[in-house]
């Protein structure tokens, strides 16, 4: 046959599909790019590499936990994530503060979510996770090991108190 | 009703490429049964019942080789000496011809065996814990590694046989459209072994060297950005061959015929061009990759989204042409039309229909700041439950109801039995994977042996009942099947004398022929495919490999 009777056909209905497809695309792209760029809810980027062997004997992480940068305004915390726990496991803030987390391994992969919060990330040997929050609500938010990390995985978590806003 | 027989087949098989095929069945199939065997488990510990403690007698020392097996049998076994099984078959009934080299795919076959079993070892001893994304540097034995590595080669080279026998085809039909089947095929197979050249690198590179003792330390990100390069396009490699069957099988099956050759052809070059190009969206939160970067394959795992929506049209419409063919009428009333009664069919419906919620899933996975909110819940396994376990799964054993019959010149045994374990294990995955989508959304991680967390709220529980229950239905309905499936194979009852059960090919309503030329030829996709990779992946893999620092030591699991 020859090649004069091609042609790309695509019925109506399917043409209209298709352009309604990429309308709808085109929509997700757009609602993404607001909330990550116009509202800041943003995931971690690249903060900094460190030695996973020696990172424990070194400040900041010699001496994990919350550091206190503007009283009642922000936070600082600290953590290092080890088979089965995280250093430190209890942390206490204010709500209204806004709280920055910098969370790194020692050993293997773990994960590190804060519940109800945005704060996610994976926590690798040789990187530092980096992510901030600023809790509305006083209470108890567990954060938890999200990344199978061995026998002991399910017990590895800890949780952070807010208390009532100074 | 079963398969419909004819008594002249288009193009058969020999006998030794039936075997061959088979071969293939004998091994996806024998993974998925052990493999399932653990899903129940794992579903019934997040329910409160854990029955791992029973089953140290036999070996399995906890939920985690448990899960591991589970992973590696079910999606990475099943699925590929599934894959490359049914792919052979549509390769030479598509080119009605017979392979050009078949030592060749014979050398690929008996190496993803011996990788196979040089993997099984070490997982079922206990030193390959490390479920089947084996993240450094949690260490699994070498042998592990080199297993998956063949049972990879293995498929490539399989791979190189259709190439071969396209390469003949062609010489000899020079101005003819690719039969599409065999077209479909060769796609699947060539995003396959572009995708598969980051976990290549990973394993080859970095893991290999590193528990051989050569090297002291790895690099945990560098390894998960070559890994998550592979990992994603792997769902496409398990899905197309679904497609394949989806666009170009399941319509003859329905009395129908194939809506749109054209842009069948346009979906599956958009999946070669789009399905490797976005794979740091498994790796949002990732703390060694740019936002920026994210953002980038974030934008372009929503386009891999518009092949997906022109696939849901052409089968539908597909479908709905054949419906319409055997007398179904109205708006939605041709559904009733098709034929629920073979479980080939209804398999694949059922297959297709979980699908739209997988990919609508799908969505908010790859939805950039979304992923904050379910990354590594228990909302991950309950999408991928829906597309690997589901539209590939339930469409792999639809398919076996007609390929075993094929292959053996057996009658479908009991099809009334496949229909309803295709029907239990459909209800099954729905009160499953909904669970799983609820119960992450409310922060439970998956991977994570539930019942001796300390953080579980009651607010959880009854989540996790469903949960249980669910996956207990899925695991009757699993094995329903795969009896029918294995007693059709090797029951004593042949079909009539020279009757036969044929490949279900669609013919398409349009004449391929009129296909335009640029969607038969592969040059410009292949370059296309291979720029945006380089595009998307090239500057963030040249920086991680030149700041890479192999620091971390060997760790046992």
């Amino acid at each position: 046959m020859s090649t004069s009777t091609e042609h790309l056909h695509i019925d109506p209905t399917e043409k209209r599909w298709m352009i309604a497809s990429v309308g709808l695309l085109l929509i997700f792209f757009a609602a993404v790019t607001v909330a990550g760029f116009m509202l800041g809810i943003q995931v971690p980027t690249r903060e900094r590499r460190v030695d996973p062997n020696t990172v424990a004997e070194q400040p900041p992480w010699s001496e994990p936990g919350v550091r206190e940068i503007v009283p009642g305004e922000e936070y600082e915390v600290y953590v290092l994530a080890h088979r089965f726990s995280f250093t430190p496991n209890e942390i206490e803030v204010p709500a209204g503060a806004k709280v920055t987390f910098y969370v790194t391994s020692t050993d293997v992969q773990h994960g590190f979510k804060l519940q109800d919060t945005n704060v996610n990330f994976m926590a690798l040997p040789g990187q530092v996770s980096k992510l901030s929050t600023t809790f509305e609500k006083p209470g108890v938010y567990p954060y938890i090991c999200t990344e199978y990390c061995g026998l002991g995985h399910a017990v590895m978590a800890g949780a952070v108190t807010v208390t009532e806003a100074p | 009703m079963a398969e419909t027989t004819t008594k002249t087949p288009v193009y058969a098989l020999t006998r030794e490429e039936r075997r061959f095929v088979g071969l293939h069945l004998v091994f996806a199939f024998a993974a998925l049964t052990i493999g399932s065997l653990f899903g129940p488990l794992q579903a019934l510990e997040h329910a409160g019942l854990d029955l791992y403690p029973t089953l140290e007698k036999f070996g399995i020392q906890s939920y985690y080789q448990g899960l591991t097996l589970h992973g590696v049998l079910n999606a990475l076994v099943w699925t590929t000496f599934f894959i490359t099984g049914f792919l052979t078959v549509a390769i030479i009934r598509g080119f009605q011809r017979r392979l050009a080299h078949p030592g060749l795919n014979q050398l690929g076959f008996w190496m993803m065996v011996v990788g196979l079993l040089m993997a099984a070892v070490p997982l079922l001893l206990n030193k390959a814990t490390v479920l089947f994304t084996f993240y450094p540097p949690m260490q699994a034995s070498t042998w592990f590694y080199l297993g998956l590595t063949l049972v990879v080669v293995g498929s490539w080279i399989e791979g190189w046989g259709f190439y071969a026998t396209y390469w003949q085809w062609r010489k000899d039909n020079p101005k003819t459209r690719t039969p599409f089947i065999a077209f479909a095929s060769l796609v699947t197979m060539v995003m396959w072994q572009i995708a598969t050249l980051g976990v290549a690198a990973e394993i080859l590179g970095l893991l290999l060297p590193w528990s051989m003792g050569l090297v002291d330390g790895v690099d945990p990100q560098l390894s998960r950005t070559f890994f998550w390069f592979t990992g994603h396009p792997l769902v496409y490699f398990w899905l197309l061959p679904a497609y394949v069957s989806w666009y170009g099988m399941l319509p003859k099956q329905v009395d129908g015929k194939l809506f749109s050759d054209s842009l069948a052809r346009l979906a599956f070059w958009l999946f070669l061009l789009l399905s490797v190009p976005l794979g740091f969206h498994h790796q949002f939160v990732d703390p060694g990759v740019p936002a920026g970067w994210k953002y980038v394959h974030a934008i372009l795992t929503f386009s891999v989204f518009f092949p997906s929506l022109m696939t849901f049209f052409t089968v539908i419409a597909s479908l709905e042409y054949g419906a319409r063919q055997r007398g179904g009428k109205g708006r939605f009333g041709w559904i009733r039309a098709l034929p629920w009664s073979n479980p080939s069919v209804t398999a694949q419906l059922l297959a297709g229909i979980l699908f739209v919620f997988g990919g609508i899933g799908g969505l908010a996975n790859a939805a950039y700041n979304v992923n904050l909110v379910l990354h590594n819940t228990a909302w991950v396994p309950g999408h991928f439950h829906l597309t690997v376990a589901s539209a590939v799964t339930l469409s792999f054993i639809g398919i076996s109801f007609w390929l075993v019959p094929h292959l053996t010149h057996k009658p479908l045994w009991q099809p009334k039995v496949a229909l309803a374990g295709v029907w239990t294990y459909f209800v099954g995955m729905l009160i499953f994977s909904n669970a799983m989508h609820t119960v992450g959304l409310l922060g439970a991680p998956r991977r994570t042996t539930l019942g001796l967390a300390p953080y579980v709220p009651a607010e959880w529980s009854g989540y996790l009942w469903r949960v249980g229950f669910g996956g207990s239905l899925m695991w009757i309905g699993i094995m329903a099947t795969i009896t029918v499936v294995a007693v059709t194979a090797f029951r004593k009852k042949q079909l009539p004398e020279g009757e036969f059960v044929d490949v279900p090919v669609a013919e398409s309503i349009e004449d391929p022929q009129r296909t335009p030329v640029w969607l038969d030829s592969w040059k410009p996709w292949l370059v296309g495919t291979a720029v945006l990779v380089l595009l998307a992946y090239g500057p963030q893999l040249i920086d991680q490999l030149f700041g890479m620092s192999a620091t971390s030591p060997r760790i046992a699991p």
